[in-house]
């Protein structure tokens, strides 16, 4: 048994050398295959990434009037905290909205001089609600209108309410980038099917010139797992080089490309690349390993028979 | 130790007709030669010895077993009891005469040490000691030949079955290939052969059976080749 395992693996590897050209085609075509599913795998993570960081910066603002009395503040903040959908209120008083204002307008001296011309703080406390989930704010809007509705026309508290103008923007962002996630899926789905089987049938090519050698070597009275060990073993070897060459070859790429996904999509890829290298080292180089091996078990299952 | 019952066997859908009842007996140590015009159904009776082929009747019996009869799991057993040599060679071409003829020690689960000691004895019997390092396509054919010859015998098969073996050698390549089977016949194993070439069933003056039209036309005890 080790005795036969042990030829299995030397007539594999002696296989993988004597058919170095062989090897290196289907080489190839695997880590092209490989690649594709890479760079379905790093689009993907920016789309989901860009979709995550809009969603997270979509919030609804209340601006309340410069006099609104601070316990109707407190008690609005208070009511939309106790909602259960809402994740995190945040309350930025006049003062902290005056100071903001100045930070922001430091360099417009006209504004600030404007400013300086009033003699009160123009104003209102605000506060920004986020909710759990994108969908959800329509709830946390009705709620806010409700309140707005109730309050006595001559002690005005809510002056604004920002949801309405952002919704439509925010929603067709959401719109596109889901549109492309689903489109580069259906892409890279077509495109994955395509490698593997250009690699399927590179590897049934490679064996197909070894169909006679099969036939022989089973009129020599070699047992199945005998003839079909080697080429598995190589079908295993074709996955694995492929894969730490795919792996090899996306490094320099994304030296390149990680500050320029930084600078658009707020993730670099590099990073995500170096931070999660255990996982992606797993994906690719599994894949590879299992399309190698089923595509020559098969292959050569078809030499068998008889 | 060979037994032919009332053999038939039609290919096509069974329109042609390779084997018609064909029913003879080789017995252990002989050298039986197999003679007759192409498509007279000569190797499609080794094909049924070694089951690569299935005959559409009759029965072919290796000792007392059924042939046909066992297990497709247990046919790679079965075969390395016979020693196989082809026209054309069959070797594998990405090994060396010695890996072609340990390959089939390999395939039999022989140990290191056996196959250390018989390859290169087996390799002497067919004169090949010098080019055992050689792979087939920097061999002559008949060096293959031999080559195939030896990968046959290292098993130390009960039989050889040689389908043409000197079809593609010149005459002195097919003297030599000749020699050795008379050569491993003599040592006490059954050789069962086909050919066309008259000077060699002359040169070996055993048995021949004639076939004509997959019908077995006559079982001479000693060389006659009548077509």
């Amino acid at each position: 048994m080790i005795t036969a395992l042990r030829r299995i693996t030397k007539a594999g590897f002696v296989g993988f050398w004597r058919n170095a050209y062989v090897s290196m085609a289907s080489i190839f075509v695997l880590f092209i295959a490989l690649f594709v599913i890479g760079v379905a795998l790093f689009v993907n993570q920016l789309l989901s990434t860009s979709l995550d960081t809009l969603q997270s910066k979509v919030d609804i603002n209340v601006y309340f009037v410069p006099d609104a009395p601070q316990e109707e503040i407190d008690r609005i903040s208070d009511a939309v905290r106790a909602l259960p959908d809402v994740s995190t209120v945040t309350y930025t008083s006049r003062e902290d909205a005056l100071a903001e204002y100045r930070e922001r307008n430091k360099d417009d001296t006209i504004s600030l001089q404007a400013l300086e011309e009033l003699d009160d703080n123009p104003l209102g406390a605000n506060i920004a609600i986020q909710a759990k989930e994108t969908s959800q704010y329509e709830y946390v809007a009705r709620f806010l209108d409700e309140q707005q509705e109730l309050e006595q026309p001559q002690v005005p508290v809510i002056d604004e309410i920002n949801y309405a103008r952002n919704k439509k923007s925010i929603d067709n962002l959401t719109a596109i980038i889901v549109a492309t996630q689903k489109a580069s899926l259906i892409v890279m789905a077509v495109l994955l099917l395509a490698a593997i089987l250009i690699t399927f049938n590179t590897i049934r090519l490679a064996i197909y010139t070894a169909r006679e050698e099969i036939s022989i070597m089973r009129l020599v009275g070699a047992g199945n797992m005998f003839i079909r060990g080697p080429f598995m073993l190589q079908g295993i070897m074709y996955g694995l080089i492929a894969g730490i060459l795919t792996l090899a070859v996306f490094y320099p790429i994304l030296v390149w490309l990680g500050p320029r996904t930084e600078a658009l999509f707020e993730i670099n890829l590099f990073n995500y690349y170096i931070v999660h290298f255990g996982e992606i080292f797993i994906v690719i180089v599994g894949i590879g390993v299992v399309l190698g091996l089923l595509s020559s078990t098969f292959a050569v299952a078809r030499y068998l028979k008889v | 130790m060979i037994y032919f019952d009332n053999v038939s066997k039609l290919y096509n859908d069974r329109n042609s007709i390779a084997v018609q009842e064909v029913t003879f007996q080789v017995e252990p140590k002989e050298f039986v030669s197999i003679v007759g015009h192409s498509g007279a159904g000569k190797t499609t009776l080794l094909k049924m010895i070694i089951a690569e082929d299935k005959p559409t009747n009759g029965q072919v019996f290796f000792e007392s077993v059924d042939v046909h009869r066992i297990p497709k799991s247990r046919l790679p057993k079965y075969r390395r009891k016979i020693g196989t040599v082809f026209q054309d060679f069959k070797l594998l071409p990405h090994k060396t005469a010695y890996e072609n003829v340990a390959f089939a020690m390999e395939a039999n689960g022989r140990s290191d040490s056996e196959i250390s000691e018989n390859v290169p004895q087996a390799l002497a019997l067919v004169d090949l000691e010098d080019k055992i390092w050689n792979f087939p396509h920097e061999l002559s054919g008949g060096e293959k030949q031999r080559v195939a010859i030896a990968r046959a015998i290292v098993n130390q098969p009960d039989i050889i079955i040689a389908d043409e073996p000197t079809g593609n050698l010149d005459p002195i390549a097919t003297y030599e290939v000749v020699q050795i089977l008379r050569k491993i016949n003599d040592l006490g194993t059954t050789v069962i052969m086909t050919t066309h070439n008259k000077g060699v069933i002359d040169e070996i003056d055993r048995r021949v059976i004639t076939m004509d039209g997959g019908r077995v036309v006559r079982d001479d005890e000693t060389g006659k080749y009548v077509l």
